[in-house]
């Protein structure tokens, strides 16, 4: 089912010429009341009336996330306070958080997009959706929980954590669709196992992961344990949340809101706008947003955009699952080396679970990269050359993968963290330069 | 003939070795033989307890990842040639041996030895048919 079918199902031109004349109003209101962008447009010659077509966007200078940091907290708000009426805000795990400001239409435009979301996913108001996002801060928590009110659907606001509570819920509320970080859900059945409840005969049917990169083999995984359909979401906090864009059944690339937001790929080092198809960096330009508008924000997420009309009758273009993030990718020995690649590798070879973590060290001049492993009862042999065939074996197509050599340790089981929110799966013990 | 043998999977750092023994002292398991297999990141501890059964559900209830096997527990003439005549039977059968190791008390005036095998229906035969003694499980258990 479709939530809004002339937004979602809209001809490509009637949504280019909306595009347009949105794009208009919020490039003259960042001008007129944002000094950052007032600052940026002139340095780089650029007027508002200058805007004449979608393609003039290319001409207006990026906003990094750099710059959010810099004009910390509320410098980037095109809207007085007296009009903000919520706030969320990133981590800050690297530095000063983002804080994002929302006018009342910002947070009805978001549980707008989450409704729309919700019911891509395969959501509808029938459903009992258990919402294991953080609340908080978060944008996670509120962001499906508005949404799900929206659509009409009943939102249990179970937040994250209390993990045995988790399954409680999932089995006497009858919960339908979970929404958490795709590691949690695993953590939430790997829970139900050792509580002696089999997750896959509860009435849960569709989950909806989001807030961490994921792999297709994840997919498989969560969709064998949990017996549900499970779908990718996209958000960030620093254009709205949750909710920017969405999978539907076809599994194939996420729906991008289009007339909220223009998605743009570039080569992350040229910043060169790049064709469809092509895989660079992604860029984000909010349409419709009031209190905290961003033009051209580089997410720093890694993905190709395809503008062909989806089986599931959507015209709206999509984007393939994020396969990285500049932010994540570790530069080993010069080589580009994203975890999830090295996560597809330990999906694939079928018995592993994914609990696994990565260490990156310096020894002497030279990064070493190491693969912890859990070894689990499949895995397992009462014989050393059984056990050092499976390590090499994992070491072998990591390095294919790679290209850079890797060390494989096998661990014993639930010695690696497990993660309530986003999984920290890298650990990276280099100096600092 | 055969007897329940339990290998746990141990990373190779100090204290494991001792928690896990400890784990199963703490509930009365009395180890009967073990013998230790280790690479430089992990090592494969193999265990006969006196109770298979408990020993498992302690090992489960405390996290670890493990394993149960069938091995063969022969009795070997303590002797100069006493081994030998037992692996020169199965060689001479195609019988390959995976690891062994001794058992710490002897059985009588013969020694104790543990096989892991291959193919541990065949070798059984080929040992019963040579004239070598085999302990049962519960002799194992118990001895």
């Amino acid at each position: 089912m479709i939530w809004n079918e002339k937004c979602e199902c809209m001809p490509r031109k009637e949504l280019e010429e909306l595009q347009l004349s949105r794009l208009k109003a919020i490039i003259h209101k960042v001008y007129d009341r944002v000094p950052f962008y007032r600052e940026s447009f002139e340095k780089a010659g650029f007027k508002p009336s200058d805007l004449k077509s979608l393609d003039d966007l290319k001409r207006i200078p990026f906003i990094s996330k750099k710059d959010l940091r810099e004009n910390y907290p509320f410098k980037l708000f095109a809207e007085p306070m007296s009009n903000i009426v919520r706030i969320h805000s990133s981590s800050g795990t690297t530095g000063k958080p983002v804080v994002a400001g929302y006018t009342k239409n910002d947070i009805d435009t978001w549980a707008e997009l989450m409704a729309r979301s919700l019911m891509c996913a395969g959501a509808g108001p029938n459903d009992i959706i258990q919402n294991a996002y953080g609340y908080g801060l978060f944008t996670g928590g509120l962001g499906i929980h508005y949404g799900g009110e929206r659509m009409g659907a009943t939102v249990i606001p179970a937040s994250g954590g209390n993990t045995k509570r988790q399954v409680m819920m999932l089995e006497d509320f009858g919960t339908t669709v979970l929404t958490c970080t795709p590691s949690y859900a695993l953590y939430i059945g790997e829970v139900a196992k050792e509580m002696g409840i089999d997750i896959r005969k509860l009435p849960l049917r569709i989950g909806v992961f989001g807030a961490e990169p994921w792999s297709d083999n994840m997919r498989k995984e969560l969709e064998a344990k949990l017996n549900i359909d499970a779908m990718d979401i996209y958000g960030l906090t620093e254009v709205i949340g949750p909710g920017v864009s969405m999978e539907c059944e076809q599994k194939d690339g996420l729906h991008i809101f289009e007339d909220h937001f223009i998605a743009e790929i570039i080569d992350p080092e040229t910043g060169e706008q790049l064709p469809y198809g092509e895989t660079g960096e992604l860029v984000f330009t909010s349409l419709t947003k009031e209190a905290f508008p961003v033009i051209r924000f580089r997410t720093r997420d890694i993905t190709s955009l395809n503008p062909e009309p989806c089986k599931c009758g959507r015209t709206i273009a999509r984007m393939r699952r994020v396969s990285g993030r500049t932010d994540d990718m570790l530069i080993i020995r010069g080589v580009n080396v994203f975890p999830s690649q090295i996560e597809s590798v330990l999906m694939e070879i079928e018995e592993t679970e994914p609990h696994y973590e990565i260490v990156v060290e310096r020894k002497g001049m030279l990064d070493e990269l190491e693969v912890r492993v859990e070894v689990n009862e499949r895995l397992f042999s009462d014989e050393v050359r059984k056990l050092e065939a499976v390590q090499r074996k994992l070491q072998n197509e990591i390095e294919s993968v790679l290209g850079i050599s890797v060390k494989v340790t096998l661990v014993e089981p639930k010695t690696i963290e497990r993660s309530e929110g986003k999984a920290k799966r890298v650990k990276d013990l280099r100096p600092k330069e | 003939m055969k007897v329940k043998q339990i290998s746990i999977f141990l990373e190779n750092k100090s204290g494991r070795l001792a928690q896990v023994t400890k784990v199963l002292a703490d509930h009365n398991i009395n180890l009967r033989a073990l013998s230790l297999a280790d690479t430089a990141d992990f090592g494969i501890l193999r265990i006969i307890v006196n109770d298979a059964n408990k020993a498992v559900n302690i090992l489960k209830e405390a996290g670890y990842t493990f394993g149960e096997t069938d091995v063969v527990a022969v009795e070997v003439p303590d002797k100069p040639g006493g081994l030998a005549s037992i692996l020169s039977a199965l060689w001479s059968a195609g019988l390959g041996v995976e690891y062994m190791y001794a058992f710490v008390k002897s059985s009588g005036d013969n020694a104790v030895m543990i096989f892991r095998f291959e193919n541990t229906d065949k070798a059984i035969e080929v040992l019963k048919n040579n004239n070598f003694k085999m302990l049962t499980g519960e002799e194992v258990y118990n001895i």
